[in-house]
This record gives structure tokens, C-alpha cells and sequence, in this order.
């Protein structure tokens, strides 16, 4: 546990003053994703760790950005609570600011919320060199633009993240996943109905010919509701949806692109016969292949959403979803807005920003 | 009214009558006085006028003629802001949203609705009831205030612990920016690429750019719903048993806590049943799936008993689930009645600090010499004093609203904030120093200048200009003519 503010408020400065830029860096664990990294020199705020407090009556944990998830997770077991959104790690270094950063969340997201959402407030570096403090440690907080959440997405662009606060919430006293054979298209219906109408749903995702769905709540109310819902209940349930989340199941062992669609739930499947996987009740969904990104989008666009390269070696193009000409004004402007001279993490997000 | 206002007036409204219905633009004062303050009254100013659009394109036009003569535009949905948000300016032309009405669709598979911005909150749940489906954020006034408005000011409810503020339930929204451009920001997916731009218009208090339109998530209804009400003989005894609920594993729907002067006052309104001897009331709705429902409130039930509550009573069917909230839904105008004026802040803070926050104020009300009444969303820390004074004794106004500031500042000293869910609109102006430093105001003026770089949309509201006092000489000279 080391608080290193001063030194990356250095690092910052020595930036500013020699009109170079910094690739921000923490457990490394999410370099894959976003555009090719192309800055002067790296700021590592892996070191830049330790929870600085947490106050398990309040709901609240507040960390520093280095904290590994896996540190983050530990404590809180040890009081029964989570993190909601059940991040993915990609690998045991993963640290909370990386997790914000890349606003990436587990299968539970539909039901339990985002890192996002969990957001309360963070403190942040601006290209400034100041050292800004936004939001909160409270659940509602509406003083001031949110600032805390704009950063999910913004993949560091705006400023050093060197500190967050979460709502965390309780772990389910039970759960238990259903598992039963269906084609793509029953499976995204079956999600949404059940997703309707149910209380219960933490996840629901169809993969290899099969719809999983898992629930939570008290163990006699799961036991029950599983009784009525149908399917087989799956042995070992942690180790299917980690291998979702981290995507270590097969599916993703392949070398070729894989194509993040973040679209309407419902929306009716398309190219039934490539290689698919359909998460978050059907609002997430995986595609493994080589295609040409436009016509991804506008399949992505007829379906109420995006799409993004999320694996794959073309990372010198665009991999995130094209912006409007207004966003694209917007996200130029606020990018001056926190870093005028465009230290952190050069086209990282899109290549002209 | 100078000439050059009242010139620029007409040349306005020939050009606005060019595009917009006569009955659409309103310039004259009297038909103008409904819109002079929204529901913070002691705030109120009249407009340079009021417009009316029917159409997205006709809000488009009106923001491509203002910006183009350099005119302010406030935008307003029902009205029932608590900040002065929607507060006119003489030099600024109003944009009401009042006339888009309309529910555009409900799609029950995916559990979305997409809106025009003036749809009123209640009316979104009651469209989608047929589906088994409503939207979570329930805001006090949710009966008049609309979706648009909610989007502004990032509206909560007595719900927020478990289904999330407006920003954790709206997907997308079409928006006019200041130069009347129409922008989609998010989409029906549960995130977009790139930073989060419905983050920072979410609560934005109309300073960033026009809604127009409003996609939200709905849920499914509960099929069961349980309250457990319980009363305490102190304060703290029913903050630890807030703590103690939490503490084993419950999120209950809604967890509400009542000071014994808004207990008195609410059940002589509501007949609830309150305990009107008891100095603190706990109310704890469970709900979800039915078994669940009776597991968690006898769960609650017990730790209220073994806490020290003095009586615990629980709804045994809706129409008393019902009764037991009207007393605290109609806790404000209760309170309202033991006093000429009453004035509500909003402040959060971490909930243990309740009992010393409580004392502090007592405090202060005891200097001040005027009496205050809270009513508490226990489960997320945000709280509600209402301040009880006499607008019509000289000095007393000013007095209130020192009193309130002076509360504002406790909650950001305990490490709580200034609003929770009103806004700061013009009201909170001041006490954005206190939990801002100068550096953070700076980055927030820099953030509306990439949506509005020449500063028309909403002027002097949400966020304080640094470097002279203009506005807080503005707020007391409105203050003091209201």
C-alpha cells in the first residue's frame, strides 16, 4: 500500500514541460485493447495502490487506481460483499483504474449494473498537473457535471484516474445456473422474456448450442425458482461463467479478430452461421472472424447499437465504434477540455484524439 | 424594462412567428408569470419570453435564431425543480418542453420506452404496466415532473439504494445542442464507445444542450412488495438498525427514516399510524420475488426488535403498505402546515455520521431560533431538513437560507455533499466552493464550454463564476424582490 501522488504529479509535470506523452499503464492486463499504444514513455500507477478506506455498513470502498481487483475482492469477501459488476481481470495484475478506464463488467452487468454505475467518485490528474477531486463517497451526489463516470470508455485520454470510490453491495446468499440445449434464436428470446419478468436473473448467456441462465437470491427461493424455470442445473457453475468473463472458453482461443456488439437485447440474430456467443440477456454479443468493420457497423446500427474490435492485430485503424460528427466535436473538445496539450494516452481511443 | 430589451423582445418573436404558432410564443407578462420560478419560489425573475416548440425541428430553429443573436435559453419541463434551476432571466428566453407529451414507443421484449422529454415520470409506468414492466426512479413529484427534467437533474426517489438515480436507468437521448444541431447520444446497447457522454448530461441541469428525446430501461414489477415500519426512542438506535440491515446482506427497496417533529406532523396528515411518542421511524420496503419478499421482512422484523425498536408493525397487504407510505410521501406538505413557509434542503451524507449531523442541526436551529424537521433516505445518506420560518417577518428569509446554507456545509464537513438529488440550479451556487475547490470549478466551466462555448444555455445556474460575485449579488436581489 504506497501512495504515490507525488510522483506521478512529477511524471505529469515533466510531461507538460517537455511537451512529451505518457501511455498510462497499470497491471498491464488490458494492453489488447483499445488502439496501439504509441506515447513517449509509459506512467506506471501499478505502484499507486491500497484501499483507503472502507466502510462496509456505508456500501462504500474507496481505492487507490493501482489496487489489484484480486486485493479489492479479497477484502470484501472477507465482509461478504462484491463488486457488483464482477469485473473481468484478464490477468491477476488487473487494477481498478484499468477496470474504470476500459468500463469493463462481467456477465452479471444487465441486472447488478457497471463499473460505471458503481462509480461514486474518483480523484484525477488533469493535463494540468492538477490533482482534481470529483463526486463522492455517498450513493447520490448531483453537485457538478459527472465526471466520475465520463471516464468509463475514455481509456485514460482524460486524465490519470489515481483514486475511486464504489458502491459495492452484499453477495448473494445463493445461486445457481440452468443450463438446456436451444438455437440462437429461442435463446434470445427465452433471455428477454425471462429477463422480463424475473427478479432472480444475475446472467444469461448462450454459447455452443446451449442458453445459461443463472439466478440469485436466497437459496430456498433459487432452489425453488429453478424447479419451475426448466433445465439442467450446472455442476460448476463459477468455472463456466469465469471463462466467460475472462474469455478463456474456447471460443476466444482462436487467433482471428473478436468483435465486441453492445446492441438492443432483442435484437433478431444475424449471420447464423458464424461463430457467435450472446451475453448479457442478449445485449452483448461476440463475433469471432474477419469482416469488414462498416459493414459490422452498419449491422451494429440496424440493431440499436455498436460495435468494436475488441481482439484482434489491426490496431493501428480505428477498433471503436465511428461517432457522429457532432460526438466526434464533442470528444475533441472535452479532450482540450482536460488535457490541452494531449499528454495522455495519444490515440489510444480513436487516432485523432 | 430598458429598450433594448424590449426591442430585441419583438424582433424575436417576428422571427420566432415565422416558424412557431402565435399561442406558441409567449411575450406578454401576464401569461409570462406562470414561468417566473420553478418550485424553489423564493427564486423568481420573469423572462425576455416563453416559447412553446410543438416539433424537434421547431427546437432546432429556435436555438439556431438565439444562438445566432447571442440570447440565453433556459430550457423547463413541469416546473417542479427545488433549485432554482429552471429560474428565468430577464435577458433569457424560456423553452418549455411542456408540449411533447407523447410515450413514442414501449418495446416490452427489450424493456425500453422512448419518450418525449415533457412525458411525466408516473405516466412512464403507467404505459408500461400492461407489460408487467415500470421505470424505477420514483422522484416525490413524480406525479407532475417530467422525464426531461429527470434527466437534468439526475433524479432520484426513495428507491435509489436497489434500482440506481435516472443515470443508471436512461439509455439514450436525442439532443439540441446550443448551436441547434440534433445529436443521439448513447444507444440501446448498455454502453457506447468513447467517453461517457451520457454521464455528463445526466444531471447537467440543462447547461450542456436540449433533450429531446429520452430512451429508459423498464424493469419488471416486483410481484410482491412488504414495508416494515419501526420506531425508536433515539436516533441513533435507529441509525444502527439501518446499518444492521444493510450489515446482514439486505437492500431493501426503499429505507426511509422520519425525525419525531415530521413523524408528528405526517401522521396528523395522513393517519398512517404512526407512534407520534417515538423521536425516530424506520420504514423498510422489501420486494421481489414473493418467497424472497417474507424471508427479508421477517428478517428485518427481528433485527428491529432486537435493536430496541419499541414498536415494529408490517404491511400484511398493499392497501396497508400503502397507508404506511402516504405519511412519508406527504411528510413535506405535513411539515408545511405546521408553519407559514417551509424551505427543503437536500444534502447527503455517509450514513454514520446520522446522530452527529442530527445534533449538529439541532444546534443550529437552537442559534438561529427556527425549527427544522428531517426526513431521511436512511438507505443512500440523503437528507432532507426542512426548515420551518415566516417569509413575511423582515430578515427572516435571509435568515432561513443561511441556516440551510450552514447545514449544507456540515454535510460536506462529514464527508457528504451539497445535493443529492434537488440540483444546485442557483440555490447552491455558494456552497459549490465549499466542496469544490477552485481548480475543480475551473475543470467544470471547461467541460460546458466543449458543449457550449459561448456560455447561452442556462446562464449563472450549477456551477459558480469564480472570479467575481456577480451571481451571488443576483440571487440575494431576486431574493429579496420575490
Amino acid at each position: 500500500m504506497t501512495d504515490q501522488t507525488i510522483e506521478l504529479l512529477e511524471q505529469v509535470n515533466a510531461a507538460r514541460s517537455s511537451n512529451s506523452t505518457l501511455n498510462i499503464l497499470g497491471g498491464c492486463s488490458k494492453r489488447f485493447l483499445g488502439r496501439e499504444q504509441t506515447a513517449d514513455a509509459a506512467l506506471d500507477v501499478s505502484k499507486h495502490t491500497g484501499i483507503v478506506s472502507y466502510e462496509p455498513v456505508e456500501l462504500v470502498l474507496t481505492a487507490r487506481a493501482g489496487t489489484r481487483l484480486l486485493d479489492i475482492e479479497a477484502a470484501l469477501a472477507e465482509q461478504g460483499q462484491a463488486l457488483a459488476f464482477d469485473p473481468p481481470h484478464f490477468s491477476e495484475q488487473a487494477t481498478l483504474g484499468g477496470t474504470l478506464a476500459c468500463n469493463q463488467s462481467g456477465p452479471a452487468r444487465p441486472w447488478q449494473g457497471s463499473v460505471r454505475d458503481a462509480v461514486l467518485g474518483i480523484r484525477l490528474i488533469n493535463g494540468r498537473g492538477e490533482h482534481l477531486r470529483f463526486g463522492g463517497q455517498v450513493m447520490k451526489n448531483v453537485a457538478g457535471y459527472d465526471v466520475s463516470r465520463a471516464q468509463a470508455g475514455a481509456y485514460g485520454t482524460l486524465g490519470v484516474i489515481t483514486e475511486i470510490s464504489l458502491k459495492v453491495l452484499p453477495k448473494p446468499k445463493a445461486t445457481l445456473t440452468l443450463v438446456q440445449t436451444l438455437d440462437a434464436a429461442s435463446a434470445i428470446q427465452a433471455m428477454n422474456e425471462r429477463a422480463g419478468k424475473s427478479q432472480l436473473l444475475a446472467g444469461a448467456c448462450w454459447v455452443d448450442g446451449a442458453l445459461y441462465l443463472r439466478l440469485s437470491g436466497s437459496p430456498a427461493v433459487v432452489a425453488g425458482a429453478a424447479k419451475e424455470w426448466g433445465g439442467n442445473e450446472l455442476d460448476d457453475e463459477l468455472s463456466f461463467w469465469r471463462s466467460i468473463r475472462e474469455q478463456q472458453h474456447s471460443f476466444f482461443s482462436s487467433v482471428e479478430n473478436v468483435w465486441r456488439f453492445s446492441i438492443r437485447s432483442s435484437a433478431t440474430l444475424w449471420r447464423q452461421d458464424a461463430p457467435w456467443i450472446i451475453d448479457w440477456g442478449g445485449a452483448q454479443r461476440w463475433l469471432r472472424g474477419e469482416f469488414d468493420f462498416a459493414t459490422l457497423e452498419a449491422e451494429a446500427s440496424d440493431a440499436k447499437g455498436q460495435v468494436s474490435l475488441f481482439r484482434g492485430e489491426r490496431r493501428n485503424d480505428e477498433v471503436f465504434a465511428t461517432l457522429s460528427p457532432g460526438g466526434k466535436l464533442l470528444h475533441q473538445r472535452l479532450k482540450k477540455a482536460f488535457d490541452p496539450q494531449g499528454i495522455f494516452n495519444p490515440g489510444r481511443l480513436y487516432s485523432w484524439m | 424594462m430598458n429598450s433594448h430589451t424590449s426591442s430585441l423582445r419583438n424582433d424575436l418573436a417576428k422571427e420566432l412567428h415565422r416558424f412557431m404558432s402565435a399561442g406558441c410564443v409567449i411575450s406578454d407578462a401576464e401569461t409570462q408569470r406562470p414561468y417566473e420560478s420553478d418550485g424553489l419560489a423564493i427564486y423568481a425573475a420573469m423572462p425576455l419570453m416563453v416559447v412553446l416548440p410543438e416539433t424537434v425541428e421547431q427546437v432546432q430553429n429556435v436555438m439556431r435564431l438565439c444562438h445566432k443573436r447571442g440570447v440565453p435559453v433556459i430550457a423547463r419541463g413541469a416546473g417542479t425543480g427545488l433549485s432554482a434551476g429552471a429560474m428565468p432571466r430577464e435577458d433569457a428566453v424560456v423553452l418549455s418542453l411542456a408540449k411533447f407529451q407523447n410515450v413514442l414507443d414501449i418495446d416490452p421484449q427489450s424493456r425500453t420506452a422512448r419518450l418525449q422529454p415533457g412525458v411525466r415520470n408516473l405516466a412512464i409506468s403507467e404505459a408500461a404496466a400492461e407489460y408487467g414492466l415500470y421505470y424505477a426512479p420514483d422522484p416525490s413529484s413524480q406525479i407532475a415532473c417530467t422525464i426531461g427534467g429527470n434527466v437534468a437533474e439526475n433524479s432520484g426517489g426513495v428507491h435509489c439504494l436497489k434500482y440506481g438515480l435516472t443515470v443508471h436507468n436512461v439509455l439514450s437521448v436525442e439532443l439540441v445542442t446550443v448551436e441547434g444541431d440534433l445529436l443521439s447520444l448513447g444507444t440501446e446497447g448498455l454502453d457506447s464507445a468513447g467517453i461517457d457522454l451520457m454521464a455528463l448530461i445526466t444531471g447537467s441541469e440543462g447547461l450542456l444542450g436540449i433533450v429531446t428525446e429520452v430512451t429508459v430501461r423498464l424493469l419488471p414489477i416486483p410481484s410482491s412488495a412488504r414495508l416494515v415500519m419501526a420506531a425508536f426512542d433515539n436516533v441513533q438506535a435507529a441509525g444502527d438498525a439501518v446499518g444492521a440491515v444493510i450489515s446482514d446482506g439486505i437492500i431493501p427497496a426503499g429505507l426511509e427514516m422520519m425525525d419525531s417533529h415530521a413523524i408528528i406532523a405526517a401522521e396528523s396528515f395522513a393517519n398512517a399510524g404512526y407512534p407520534t411518542d417515538a423521536d425516530a421511524l424506520l420504514l423498510c420496503e422489501v420486494d421481489g420475488d414473493s418467497d424472497e419478499v417474507q424471508d427479508q421482512s421477517v428478517r428485518v422484523e427481528q433485527l428491529f426488535y432486537s435493536l430496541g425498536a419499541t414498536v415494529v408493525r408490517m404491511s400484511r397487504n398493499d392497501e396497508e403498505r400503502a397507508l404506511l407510505w402516504k405519511g412519508r410521501k406527504s411528510a413535506f406538505p405535513a411539515v408545511g402546515r405546521l408553519s407559514p413557509d417551509y424551505y427543503c434542503m437536500d444534502g447527503t451524507i455517509p450514513r454514520g455520521q446520522l446522530s452527529y449531523v442530527l445534533t449538529e442541526m439541532q444546534r443550529l436551529s437552537e442559534e438561529y431560533g427556527l425549527r427544522v424537521a428531517n426526513v431521511f433516505h436512511a438507505g443512500d445518506g440523503n437528507l432532507h431538513p426542512l426548515i420551518l420560518f415566516d417569509a413575511s417577518k423582515p430578515g427572516e428569509t435571509e435568515k432561513t437560507e443561511e441556516f440551510g446554507g450552514r447545514i449544507l456545509e456540515l454535510c460536506v464537513k462529514v464527508g457528504g455533499c451539497i445535493t443529492g438529488e434537488h440540483g444546485v440550479g442557483v440555490e447552491k451556487l455558494r456552497q459549490m466552493s465549499v466542496q469544490f475547490s477552485r481548480e475543480e470549478i475551473e475543470q467544470f466551466h471547461r467541460v460546458k464550454a466543449a458543449f457550449d462555448p459561448e456560455g447561452t444555455l442556462n446562464p449563472g445556474k450549477g456551477v459558480p463564476v469564480l472570479k467575481n460575485c456577480q451571481e451571488y449579488r443576483a440571487i440575494d436581489a431576486a431574493a429579496s424582490t420575490s
